[in-house]
């Protein structure tokens, strides 16, 4: 009889969506392609050897970290995503020997110390990127101009390092910016490549729409009424990486979609005013940082309202 | 639009999960299941309280006579399915419980012959008392799926009253087409049903709630009433197809923009819901005095035909599945019920009771649970607006208490966040521990 065989039982629900945290892993990767392409072609073998290192260090680092726990290493994804994020945020000039022990930092300390993916406080990445800057103060700080393949490299400020009395900048940067010819850490400069990868994203429904676009849009208000230009805020720096792939990671950002708006906002708040008023000419790292250590508070301020609660309180009164 | 005029603008909600439908049997007519050579009849198939044997070892008994019953008010009797011999008892272990429950094995005679129906006279002159009497005398119970004793549902508690009665056809579970035939093929006894509901609760709207991904129920159930002259009593509502739209609480919310307390019951807020093929047995047992002994069940997944079936209860799963063809591939799992909400029997001489709208044949995968990442996903998608993140962190760390502070009992289970949860974390496994855990410490205070 074909009824003849063993049975299994398993706990409803019976069906599975089917979208695995590696799966994410795995799309957050190939969101992240967009803006390595871009790395790669304005700053050459550069961006190929920082960010190679900083993928495979992270990945090696988590693999030594989980047999050190005790645990099962699981190729997930999510160490090749903070090390292609934190090679991404990395100057391209960085030594390499650097980039490696940022990496290591970034999955042993940021990530496993705290108990692995879905435990870290702080997005790994920029984690190891505060931690470098502290460390490496000096080589975190030297920028190049895109130089493709070829050329050497010619030092050069950022558009936000060298603005520092921004109106006497020249808006026919703007498209160089957009585009990402310009100087800045290795994923950062092309906006359009990383809008791609983020609506990428977005259309997968992966990352929730309300951080980017609360970020982005309180960063642009925030320009406004301080007087300064939105569009060279959004462009300048790593406002859009930020926005698009840290701030939208899952485990540092609140659960609720008022959380995450409250978040965002004062995300936007924050990299402004370190823009201006710190000692510092970027704040995105920090601000996003600082939000990740304030999330679990956002997230007992956010509880959602249950179905049938007001109810009972008038049935009751 | 249908022939009938404008429909009603469809409404839909932010809640839920689209599931893929897998309605194989949509357009299956309703078949009659072969009778069984011996049927096993559990004496507890309520909510409510258990049965006690009417008949002993021995006894002739004939198709449709009652066989166990209760004193309890909360109860409902339960026939012989056929006609023969009580041939001894036995043990069941129902899954949602997990506990072992009494049956009676009735071995057939092959005749199939039925007691004396009791046909009222005029059955419109049949008083409320009379009315549910017979609903209770039939052994009615919800075949939505809790199988609460219909007789019940029907007298609310003095005071209440009763404003809104919704006709429940959405189906909002994959696989199952049992409700989507019944409405196609049985839909004048499903509002012949709906209207003595009317007489029992006397509510001053009907709305019938039929999800869009059937059509043409909604489209015949729409030309029924009108030509049954009911235009101006029962409304139908489209709804959005989602899951989990059928759900009672979700319904009140949809249709009315009231919510059921924490807790509580619709008819805290002037509502009953009832499902339609509850409906069709009501009119069964009222109007032609008909004992409650089979209903339609789906029979689907990795079976070679699948069907809607038209079974007496006590059949055994294993015939059912044999009369589809038999198991295909690998399939090595047997869900009684929807596939979000059903639950696993691995033991195919396990029968069908009332309860049972569907059995699903299908390949188990076992799934490694992963920690949580807290994307979120859950709380977007659960329709209690809760957070369902939280139950399984609490109950790992044995705090009960904490998870009725996060509202565990506004969930009623439906597994939305388990379906679309990424790290496969079985949340409602966790919820189910966890109110068992509450109720015995409530029990031992």
């Amino acid at each position: 009889m074909t009824t003849e065989r063993e049975f299994l039982i398993s706990p409803g629900p019976h069906l599975w969506r089917g979208l695995s945290v590696s799966q994410i892993m795995y799309f957050v990767v190939i969101a992240l392609m967009f803006p390595t392409g871009a790395a790669i072609y304005f700053f050459g073998y550069r961006a190929l050897s920082v960010i190679g290192v900083s993928v495979a260090t992270a990945v090696l680092t988590e693999y030594v970290c989980k047999k050190l726990r005790g645990q099962a290493f699981v190729m997930d994804g999510s160490a090749v995503v903070t090390g292609l994020l934190l090679g991404l945020i990395l100057p391209p000039t960085i030594p390499l020997w650097m980039v490696a022990i940022g990496s290591i930092f970034s999955i042993s300390i940021v990530k496993e110390a705290f108990g692995g993916l879905g435990h870290n406080i702080f997005n790994p990445a920029l984690g190891a990127r505060a931690f470098m800057t502290v460390s490496f103060s000096a080589q975190m700080t030297t920028w190049v101009l895109p130089m493709g393949f070829g050329a050497d490299a010619v030092t050069s400020a950022t558009p936000l390092s060298g603005v520092s009395d921004w109106q006497q900048f020249d808006p026919s940067a703007y498209q160089a910016m957009f585009m990402g010819n310009t100087a800045g850490s290795l994923g950062e400069t092309s906006a359009l490549l990383i809008l791609i990868g983020g609506i990428l994203l977005l259309g997968l429904g992966i990352i929730n729409w309300r951080i980017p676009a609360v970020y982005i849009g309180m960063v642009a208000l925030m320009a406004v009424a301080l007087g300064q230009d939105p569009l060279f805020h959004i462009l300048a720096g790593g406002l859009m990486l930020g926005a698009f792939f840290m701030a939208t990671d899952y485990v540092t950002s609140p659960l609720t979609n008022r959380g995450k708006i409250i978040f965002s906002v004062a995300l936007g708040v924050l990299t402004v005013i370190i823009r201006q008023l710190g000692g510092m000419p970027e704040g995105v790292c920090y601000s996003i940082l600082f939000m990740n250590a304030i999330t679990p508070l956002i997230d007992r301020y956010t509880k959602v309202r249950p179905y049938g609660l007001v109810e009972r309180v008038e049935s009751a009164s | 639009m249908n022939k009938l005029g404008v429909r009603l603008k469809k409404k839909g909600t932010p809640y839920g999960v689209k599931v893929p439908e897998s309605k194989l049997t949509a357009k299956s007519p309703i078949e009659r299941a072969p009778l069984p050579e011996k049927v096993i009849i559990p004496l507890h198939q309520n909510i409510g309280a258990p049965c006690e044997a009417l008949v002993k070892r021995g006894d002739k008994v004939l198709t449709g006579q009652k066989i166990g019953d209760s004193e309890k008010y909360v109860n409902a009797p339960v026939h012989a399915t056929i006609s023969g011999e009580i041939s001894g008892t036995t043990i069941v272990v129902n899954p949602p419980t997990a506990q072992p429950i009494e049956a009676l094995v009735v071995t057939s005679d092959g005749a199939d012959e039925w007691v004396e129906l009791d046909v009222p006279k005029n059955p419109e002159a049949l008083s409320v008392k009379e009315i549910l009497d017979r609903i209770r005398g039939a052994g009615l119970v919800g075949l939505g799926g809790a199988a609460f004793p219909t007789h019940v549902k029907l007298s609310p508690p003095k005071g209440t009253k009763i404003d809104t009665v919704i006709l429940n056809g959405c189906e909002c579970e994959p696989y199952i087409t049992s409700d989507h035939r019944v409405m196609l093929e049985y839909g004048e006894k499903v509002l012949s049903g709906l209207n003595i509901i009317r007489k029992v609760l006397s509510p001053d709207t009907i709305y019938i709630a039929i999800e869009d991904n059937k059509d043409d129920a909604i489209d015949h159930m729409e030309e029924l009433i009108v030509a049954m002259g009911l235009k101006e009593d029962f409304k139908i509502i489209p709804l959005k197809s989602k899951y989990p739209m059928g759900a009672e609480k979700v319904l009140t919310k949809m249709i009315l923009g009231r919510e059921v307390p924490i807790g509580g019951l619709p008819l805290h807020i002037g509502v009953v819901v009832h499902n339609v093929s509850t409906a069709k047995a009501i009119h069964d047992a009222v109007f032609e005095g008909k004992p409650f002994i089979e209903r339609v069940v789906t029979v689907t997944g990795a079976v070679k035909n699948p069907k809607n079936l038209l079974v007496r209860f006590g059949t055994p799963l294993r015939s059912l599945i044999d009369y589809c063809g038999g198991i295909e591939g690998k399939a090595n799992e047997v869900v009684l019920g929807g596939p979000m909400m059903g639950f696993s029997q691995f033991d195919l001489d396990f029968p069908v009771i009332k309860g049972t709208n569907g059995v699903i044949v299908k390949e188990s995968t076992p799934i490694r649970e992963q920690d949580c990442i807290s994307c979120g996903k859950c709380i977007e998608v659960c329709p209690m607006y809760l957070m369902p993140t939280v139950f399984p962190r609490y109950v790992k760390a044995g705090r009960y208490d904490a998870c009725k502070e996060a509202y565990i009992d506004d969930c009623f289970e439906c597994g939305a966040c388990a379906y679309t949860c990424p790290a496969n974390i079985p949340i409602v496994q966790y919820i189910k521990v966890a109110k068992r855990e509450l109720t015995k410490r409530a029990a031992n205070k």
